[in-house]
């Protein structure tokens, strides 16, 4: 393995040593400190990797300021809290926010306990070599890898053609009830779609709780419930908000699993019964983007639905980042 | 009250089971059913087809016709087209700027890299899609005079940008798992940092980078909305990166909602949605094999 090492660094040039050797280490150091910083300046690899680094920035800042440019002008109190009008082309979103709203809330009450559960019993109650923990975490990481549009499928095939349809069959008489699209489908599906968000951010915040405190408990004689109630949940409740607010983010996003379990092209009411269908705002987006009839009229309301889609996520992303700090803050002082 | 939890946790192995069920339980009649198969077979869906007697065969994706053919090999291709370009477009940048944070970025630089990443992961498909579509169509079409505007290098490159993040991070990850030691050992040889950034860490990253690229691959080829609305979804057997495509997720998307429950057209797209999952869990598979080599490798256990 004979590498090549470049002579800017092995030439040891008479003149600077004369100079370190006259004035001491300090300026020998300062030296070969300016002449590497001017070395990285200089060579290709940082200034090609650095360049790289810029272009996804300017990536970056290139679709947030077209979307922001185009969609700012329409953002009006009355977009955010009027239905729309004269076939989805004037008119305002409120029935899709609402819609996302129900939806990403129903989310929650199901993806939060299933996800903390889940966390404590891998922290907590399963040795970490066990067969059952491992088994556990290959689920978790395997159904982070599964593309949305299996979600929508799975949506399909089992909460409405399977659950929906024998809730039907048993309590309804075979009338059409559940085994159709409804908001309590798409929010389980995402639900489970957004599981290991939870788990893992849950993971992490209980993975900082120090040690001290669960061995105080214990010796005081809690058993593994008690700790778990009064010293793990409370130390770890700004995680598991983390994780909850990262899984609304997710899953507020996510269109794919929501198009045939539930979400509607156009409603003329809100939902309001757990089988009732549902607008939502990135479906919305799609709607308006790819089957409006007429695509320049529709383009300022669409920009500005994108708008707020996009405003809603980066705000609760932001949210959860803030926490994440102030939580990385506290335990380190 | 250990009972309840454990059970719980237990509900997680039984969603990706379920998972598994019942997209195969939905699929199994293209295989199973003689109903469907007078309609279409899994012979059928990967043969060249004849559209009228006499006509050369070709691959036909035509759910809704007279007489209905589904050939497979337009969606793959169109599929693996989208992806090759995402991943081509998408590597360079990804471990590019990995390699900047963890090896050359002042320290402020470093901590601002992350959030533009994260910004980045946080843009939902649907409006990366949007984007796609409506700006980077018109301005790719424009500046190289295509003939389509929706086409597979356009889709390609929305998805590339959307699996940046999944790329760095990984590929971030495992630079930084590099021991300090392999660093200052080389720079106390006398080599530069660059010659220590390409000749030291990154071999000793790769395993990790191959994995962020491969974990990439399985994010872009089942991702939907992007290529449902950038990529023109014309299923056409060509070999050229600027023409319209279709991909396996697309055409789920598009059709699923408009088939009658229990046709055949119905048990075919959910014979696809098996196929895409089957081909995601492989290579989140491959991108486990990757993750643990590297681990071998910096851990210093034989591997």
């Amino acid at each position: 393995m004979s590498r090549t090492i470049p002579p800017e660094v092995t030439s040891d040039e008479p003149g600077e040593s004369v100079v370190a050797a006259h004035s001491g280490d300090r300026l020998a150091s300062m030296l070969t400190h300016r002449r590497s910083r001017l070395l990285r300046k200089l060579s290709p690899l940082p200034i090609l990797t650095g360049f790289l680094t810029l272009c996804v920035v300017a990536m970056l800042v290139i679709v947030l300021w077209n979307i922001v440019r185009g969609g700012i002008g329409g953002l009006t109190w009355e977009f955010l809290t009027a239905a729309p009008t004269e076939g989805m082309t004037k008119g305002g979103i409120f029935p899709a926010i609402f819609g996302t709203v129900f939806l990403v809330f129903l989310m929650t009450i199901f993806a939060i306990p299933v996800g903390v559960a889940t966390a404590i019993f891998l922290r907590y109650y399963a040795r970490p070599e066990s067969r059952l923990a491992r088994l556990v975490r290959v689920a978790v990481n395997n159904l982070a890898g599964v593309p949305s549009i299996v979600f929508g499928l799975f949506g399909l095939g089992f909460f409405i053609q399977f659950v929906g349809r024998g809730i039907d069959r048993a309590f309804y008489g075979g009338h059409l009830a559940f085994g159709q699209p409804a908001i309590i489908w798409a929010s389980l599906t995402l639900a489970i779609l957004t599981l290991p968000v939870v788990i893992v951010t849950t993971e992490e915040a209980m993975r900082a709780i120090p040690r001290d405190y669960i061995e105080a408990s214990f010796a005081l004689g809690a058993t593994r419930w008690q700790t778990i109630r009064h010293v793990v949940i409370p130390n770890s409740i700004t995680g598991i908000l983390t994780g909850g607010i990262l899984a609304i983010s997710r899953g507020a996003g996510e269109v794919a699993p929501i198009m045939f379990t539930g979400a509607a092209y156009y409603l003329p009411y809100l939902p309001s019964k757990l089988n009732d269908q549902f607008m939502e705002l990135g479906y919305h987006v799609y709607v308006l983007s790819t089957q409006s009839p007429d695509v320049e009229k529709t383009l300022p309301l669409l920009y500005s639905t994108v708008l707020v889609l996009l405003l809603l996520t980066f705000a609760l992303n932001a949210l959860a980042v803030v926490i994440r700090m102030r939580l990385r803050l506290r335990h380190a002082g | 009250m250990g009972r309840l939890i454990t059970t719980v946790a237990i509900s997680t192995i039984s969603a990706i089971i379920l998972i598994f069920l019942f997209i195969g339980r939905e699929a199994a009649p293209v295989i199973t059913s003689p109903d469907v198969h007078r309609e279409v077979t899994v012979g059928k869906m990967v043969v060249p087809l004849e559209s009228r007697v006499g006509r050369p065969k070709m691959f036909m994706w035509q759910p809704v016709s007279q007489t209905p053919k589904y050939s497979l090999p337009p969606l793959l291709l169109g599929s693996l087209k989208a992806t090759l370009v995402a991943i081509l477009f998408a590597t360079p940048f990804a471990v590019g700027a990995a390699l900047y944070s963890s090896e050359f970025a002042p320290p402020r630089a470093r901590e601002m890299i992350k959030p533009v990443i994260e910004m980045l992961a946080g843009i939902p498909s649907v409006v990366m899609g949007f984007f796609a579509l409506i700006v980077l169509a018109s301005v790719l079409k424009d500046t190289f005079g295509w003939k389509f505007r929706l086409n597979a290098t356009n889709a390609g490159i929305a998805l590339g940008i959307a699996i940046i993040p999944v790329i760095y991070t990984v590929a971030e990850g495992a630079l930084r798992a590099v021991p300090r030691q392999f660093r200052e050992a080389s720079l106390a040889l006398g080599a530069s940092p660059w010659a220590t950034a390409r000749r030291v860490v990154l071999p000793a990253a790769a395993p990790g980078i191959f994995a962020g690229v491969t974990l990439g691959f399985g994010r872009a080829i089942g991702e939907t909305m992007i290529v449902l609305m950038a990529s023109g979804n014309a299923a056409i057997w060509s070999p050229h990166l600027t023409d319209s495509i279709r991909t396996m997720s697309a055409t789920i998307a598009a059709e699923l909602a408009e088939v009658v429950n229990g046709s055949a057209h119905y048990h075919v797209l959910f014979f696809i949605g098996a196929l895409l999952f089957l081909i995601t869990f492989l290579i989140n598979l491959l991108g486990e094999l990757y993750i643990g080599r590297l681990r071998r490798r910096l851990t210093g256990v034989a591997g």
